[in-house]
């Protein structure tokens, strides 16, 4: 069964019949050629999957394709810019040493993206809370955590009157 | 020694590939009408198959093939492609017809000549009998992953079900069931080593103690799962892409669990996302390429789930041992007996090699006059371990720097001092490998690691502690290896050829699954040609065709034996671009050098060509053309062994049986370190894996039934970035002589001993020694209340 | 890939609710972060309802009686970031932040949290502290359901075919001069399941307690509230002894089991320790002086 859904890929408008029965990571990668999102579980275990919908960080992998209805979607192969120049997400990954195997660094490089975008300040921890949906087994995340409060440069809260998520 | 390229902190070849998406991993690649293969596993334990009916699941609409046992190939059967599928003409005699197919081994080791020395050849690639819950039953090919899983549901087994082996205890019980019919007593094999006369040495020692000490079955967790398509090309070629950290090795053992000649199977390695060692066993590429031969060489895919990759693949060993130790009253180690059963599960893959490796390894950190281990492997019904990173040492090194800890504890001896008094010096000869230590820093290390952590300040302060939540301070230490020399063949392959501007490309038979190993190989030849890193380019992808010969990602050993065949191919380009040099000025070439892309007169610094210049002519000269490349093989008959100490501070809540790293210090001596931000990296994920099998990691199994029941990512518990403290990472860069530029290993040691030292810190904080791994809240709630702490 | 024979979307409860009335045997799909993992490797034909488009449902809002009004679609990351939960009943946002990991929290709801009907669900012990009550719809009406009776056993909740959970109400009297805590005791500390879930709220006169209500999860096989404690505490003096006494007694009102996750015992030992550490939080959000 099909459903017809219009929704963009990195501002590239999409009008197709998606296979109700696949997630949007199939649709991605196995239609759409955007590799850069993985499959690292399939159960919103890793966030491998990770895609920004509507600017939001998301596991494609337990998200509907049918859903992407109206969505703007933005994946990995999307963040540099179209002259190929990297963003300062990007930079910081690379410069920091964040990047080994590489496969939860299209998702970590996205949410990173998201929280330098919303302008908000983090404390480290609210920072690590924040990218903790996604699992990695090569870095010890030291590198990802550099490279992340590099990204946030001027966004690192030490204050306490940040909203802490651990309560009073 | 100065160098300019080598130990800059340069930034990783492929990064920018994998922050752009760039980078393609096997799935990111799609051959039309991919088909898709899907395993069905055995729900037993142990079992043996009365009877197996696929009738219903090849009728299904949409499935191309169906395979089990009788489908595979026997001995030196298929030479040839055509005929090789189920001709059914077997059905009067399976048992035999099993007993006849090909059985082959999956461990990513060298071949070896000599057939004593070879890998035990105990599985099928699907089979009769299930030998844990997980085991390959049979397979099907269909045209999407639903109809697959469909056909999986309609296959019809009949099991007679067995008595479920699930620990070695009851696998070495006199009477058990035997697993695999060749191996007595469920013994898969036996046998360590002995120097000099431990008994003899008890006998001597001030104190004699003793202690057990217990590790668990963990997994690697690699974020990708293993997958692989494979198909067959028009030269009638087996081709496989697929996650390995071994395309050559995969290539053989696909050949052999087929009865192919080698040269029939083509093996690709694209990106990797981490292999951790479980991608140094051939998984599963025989059963692809069986697939493909099934349905006519049309391109078919096995990607494995989650669930599956977490007990269908390889584990760690859990370990047990018995420690006898004998010392004397001033701490000098005297004697020391290691007694250890390795559970290796299923089938042999790596089998005895871990617990050899583990002794080996473990035999360079404290010499003693006596040492003798006794390690056996046993068979179980449990998911089949294999290498792991660390081989064997985050074992023995767990127990016996906890055992050390207790001896100095009962001694009331500094644990530092006791260790300090018997170090390994420079200038020991093993006396069973015969290798020899050529560097050490590992009392540095300790230096660095005590200061670090402020060891005396912090364990002054925290004398007097009282309450529910309390502080203490362990470390531990270790020696490791750099490849496996003398135990396999360490050969390597590096080929480089010069470009028109100067610029070179690097092909290595080596793999690098993320840990960055063409970086470093890429700075090995800036270093040597003297070239800017971006003229280096280096080819990520192995190719069994293309690629040099190099067995492989595996024991630490690519920046150390690989390394020797880069910078030997790096040298003969440099010679080869001297010469060509020299052809063409008439200049003696021991005149010349070759600096920052420029050919000089050594004594004056003079330019006399540039590097492109020579380029050119080497690529266009109508008379002396020779495009300047080179070919080189290494094969190390040599080994250097690297040390380092993992300090660190705990807190425990006593009531909840919670344990926080507070601090974390891992400093090790690797020799030279090429590439220090990421040798960083490499430390915080060798020692983040060596927190979770400390606290939190561990794959548990049904008792009764064998069955895993945290095969996924949410309940086994791997450390998220919530869960992983600061990690401290220093160096004590020493020269490794037998080292290209100086370099030991350093992949795999990080993990080896931070679960010892926060034992030990655990120990220091409370009283309470947890001889048994992981040290989660269940077991350190039973502990305390053992003694009365709650 | 999932087995997902047919889809079906309304853009309105009356839409839903007729569609449901005619096909009741469709499953309801809200974030999708239960009912997607568990279709996940199975082969299993499923017709699922999306209840996505109903945007009615995200809404968070408090009523002019001052009931707390939870949309049985909003998010947990709505939840967490939501001014008047933050404000009202806190103990909320803390257990919604202690969901998953954000992108799960993105996406997952916390109506879908209560209807997997899971003694684990991260949003069940503060809503049973916090007595609230469910709102559910079918195409013959409505009707409120407490909490406590929702939960009927693992997995299993009192939703009919043709049912749909519309929205959570919290009473004032239920949060009014409340203070409270939660506590996910988890062996991760993102991305996991509670090994305990405890969410304690107490309201003080003076130096005594005046009513107190301990939520738990995972201590029984659906959540649970602890009455037997509660009622104990009423009217006691506000000490050390008095919380020890909550703690002990609360264990008396769980149903922990041994698994391969945790042992009987060491549940019950957590209940009675965390219940106090709980409370002594609780206490000072109500008012009280910390206790030492």
């Amino acid at each position: 069964m099909f459903k017809r859904i219009a929704f963009s890929v990195n501002g590239k408008a999409f009008n197709i019949e998606v296979d109700i029965r696949e997630s949007l990571l199939e649709l991605l990668r196995n239609h759409l050629g955007y590799t850069g999102a993985k499959k690292g579980c399939g159960v919103g275990e890793c966030g491998a999957c990770s895609v920004l919908i509507d600017g939001v960080p998301t596991d494609s992998c337990i998200y509907l394709a049918v859903w992407a209805d109206g969505k703007e979607i933005t994946t990995i192969e999307g963040v540099a810019s179209k002259s190929g120049e990297l963003s300062a997400v990007q930079k910081a990954y690379v410069e920091e040493g964040a990047v080994q195997c590489g496969f939860c660094t299209p998702g970590l490089v996205l949410t990173t993206t998201a929280l330098a975008e919303s302008g908000k300040e983090f404390t480290r921890e609210e920072l690590k809370r924040e990218l903790s949906g996604h699992l990695c087994r090569c870095t010890g995340y030291q590198s990802i955590l550099k490279a992340a409060e590099k990204s946030l440069e001027g966004h690192i809260c030490t204050c306490v009157d940040s909203p802490h998520y651990k309560g009073k | 020694m100065a160098y300019t390229v080598v130990g800059k902190s340069v930034n990783k070849v492929d990064a920018i590939a994998k922050v752009t998406g760039k980078a393609k991993y096997t799935d990111d690649f799609h051959e039309r009408d991919m088909l898709v293969g899907k395993i069905l596993h055995s729900p037993h334990a142990h079992a043996i198959i009365k009877s197996i009916d696929v009738s219903l699941a090849r009728a299904l609409p949409g499935v191309e093939a169906v395979l089990t046992y009788k489908d595979l190939p026997r001995i030196n059967y298929a030479t040839s492609l055509p005929g090789y599928v189920d001709d059914g003409t077997e059905t009067e005699c399976e048992a035999e017809c099993e007993s006849d197919r090909i059985k082959f081994s999956t461990a990513g080791h060298p071949y070896s000549l000599d057939p004593g020395h070879r890998d035990v050849e105990d599985r099928h690639i699907l089979t009769k009998k299930a030998r844990f819950v997980g085991d390959d039953i049979a397979a099907v090919v269909a045209t999407d992953e639903l109809i697959a899983e469909k056909a999986l549901q309609l296959i019809k087994v009949e099991y007679e079900v067995l008595e479920a082996l699930t620990s070695t205890d009851a696998a070495l019980k006199e009477g058990a069931p035997l697993i695999h019919e060749e191996h007595e007593g469920n013994i898969l094999a036996s046998g360590g080593f002995a120097i000099g006369d431990v008994e003899e040495a008890f006998k001597e020692s001030d104190y004699v103690f003793e202690g057990e000490y217990e590790t668990s079955i963990v997994q690697h967790c690699h974020m990708e799962n293993q997958t692989s398509y494979a198909y067959i090309d028009s030269d009638g070629r087996i081709v496989i892409v697929t996650s390995t950290q071994i395309p050559q090795i995969v290539r053989r053992v696909v050949a052999q669990s087929l009865g192919l000649p080698w040269g029939r199977v083509r093996v690709i390695k694209p990106f990797v996302g981490g292999g951790f060692g479980n991608k140094q066993d051939v998984c599963i590429e025989p059963l692809n390429a069986a697939m493909t031969i099934a349905v006519g060489g049309r391109p078919v895919k096995i990607e494995l789930s989650r669930e599956e990759s977490m007990v269908d693949t390889r584990t760690r060993h859990a370990f047990k041992f018995k420690i006898k130790t004998g010392i004397n009253q001033d701490g000098k180690l005297i004697g020391i007996h290691i007694s250890a059963v390795s559970n290796t599960g299923a089938y042999a893959s790596h089998g005895h090699s871990i617990a050899g490796s583990a002794g080996g390894k473990f035999r360079y950190l404290y010499p003693t006059k006596a040492l003798k281990y006794d390690p056996i492997t046993v068979y179980t019904n449990l998911p089949v371990a294999g290498a792991m990173r660390g081989y064997g040492c985050p074992q023995i090194f767990y127990a016996f720097e906890s055992h050390l800890e207790d001896i100095a504890k009962r001694l009331n001896m500094d644990p530092i001092e006791i260790r300090r008094k018997n170090l390994v010096e420079v200038g020991y000869v093993d006396p069973v490998s015969k290798n020899k230590i050529t560097s050490c820093g590992i009392r540095e290390c300790i230096d660095k690691g005590k200061a670090l952590i402020k060891w005396d300040e912090k364990k002054a302060s925290y004398k007097e502690q009282r309450g529910n939540k309390l502080r203490g301070l362990g470390m531990a230490c270790f020696s490791y290896a750099s490849g496996t020399y003398p135990v396999a063949l360490e050969l390597a392959g590096a080929r480089i050829v010069l470009n028109q501007d100067g610029s070179v490309q690097l092909q290595i038979g080596a793999t690098d699954t993320g840990q960055g190993s063409d970086t470093v190989f890429g700075q090995m030849v800036a270093e040597v040609l003297g070239l800017p890193m971006e003229m280096v380019h280096v080819i990520s992808t192995q190719d069994t065709d293309i690629s040099p010969f190099d067995t492989g990602c595996y024991a630490s050993r690519q920046t150390y034996v690989s390394g020797m065949a880069v910078e030997k191919a790096a040298l003969e380009v440099k010679g080869k671009i001297l010469e060509f040099a020299a052809r063409m000025t008439d200049i003696p070439v021991d005149k010349l050098e070759l600096v920052e892309q420029r050919i000089i007169y050594k004594h004056s610094g003079e330019s006399v060509l540039t590097l492109e210049q020579v380029a050119m002519q080497s690529y266009y000269d109508r008379v002396h053309a020779k495009p300047i490349t080179s070919d080189s093989s290494n094969n190390a008959r040599i080994n250097a062994i690297p040390f380092g100490v993992t300090f660190t501070e705990v807190e425990v809540d006593i009531k909840t049986g919670k344990i926080e790293v507070l601090e974390i210090y891992n400093v090790h001596d690797s020799g030279t370190i090429v590439n220090p931000l990421m040798a960083e990296g490499q430390v915080h994920g060798g020692v983040s894996m060596g927190i979770g099998y400390a606290l939190s990691e561990q794959l548990t199994f049904d008792a009764v039934t064998g069955k895993a029941q945290n095969n996924n990512l949410l309940d086994y518990k791997l450390p998220t970035i919530m869960d992983t403290p600061d990690i401290g990472v220093a160096f004590v860069e020493t020269y490794e002589p037998t080292g290209p530029f100086g370099v030991k290993s350093l992949g795999e040691p990080p993990t080896i001993t931070p679960a010892p030292a926060i034992r030990n810190a655990v120990l220091d904080a409370t009283g309470v020694a947890f001889n048994r791994l992981p040290m989660n809240p269940q077991r350190v709630f039973e502990g305390f209340k053992k003694v009365g702490l709650i | 890939m999932y087995n997902i024979t047919g889809y079906y979307e309304a853009d309105t409860l009356a839409e839903a609710t007729a569609l449901l009335a005619e096909k009741p045997k469709l499953e309801l799909i809200a974030g999708g972060t239960d009912v997607l993992i568990k279709m996940h490797g199975k082969a299993e034909d499923t017709e699922l309802f999306s209840l996505r488009k109903i945007k009615s449902l995200e809404i968070i809002r408090k009523a002019e009686d001052g009931t707390i009004v939870i949309g049985a679609m909003a998010t947990f990351a709505r939840v967490f970031k939501d001014p008047i939960i933050r404000e009202m009943i806190p103990i909320l946002t803390e257990a919604a932040i202690s969901m998953g990991g954000p992108q799960i929290r993105n996406i997952a709801t916390i109506g879908g949290n209560v209807c997997s009907g899971a003694t684990s669900g991260d949003s069940a012990s503060s809503l049973f502290a916090l007595n609230a009550r469910l709102k559910i719809l079918n195409s013959l009406g409505e009707r409120l359901v407490p909490i406590q009776e929702f939960y009927l056993g693992p997995g299993k909740v009192a939703l009919k075919p043709g049912d749909i959970l519309t929205e959570i109400r919290i009473s004032p009297e239920d949060y009014q001069g409340f203070g409270g805590h939660y506590i996910k005791f988890a062996m991760r500390e993102a991305m996991d399941i509670a090994t305990l879930g405890v969410a304690v709220t107490c309201k003080l006169q003076g130096n005594i307690f005046d009513e107190i209500r301990i939520g738990l999860g995972v201590a029984g096989p659906t959540p649970l509230r602890c009455l037997e404690a509660e009622e104990f505490a009423k009217g006691k003096d506000i000490s050390v002894e008095t919380v020890a006494e909550i703690g002990k007694l609360a264990v008396r009102s769980t149903k922990a089991r041994t698994s391969w996750r945790a042992s009987k015992e060491y549940r019950e030992h957590l209940v009675e320790e965390l219940v106090q550490r709980g409370l002594k939080i609780a206490l000072v959000n109500a008012g009280g002086a910390e206790l030492v």
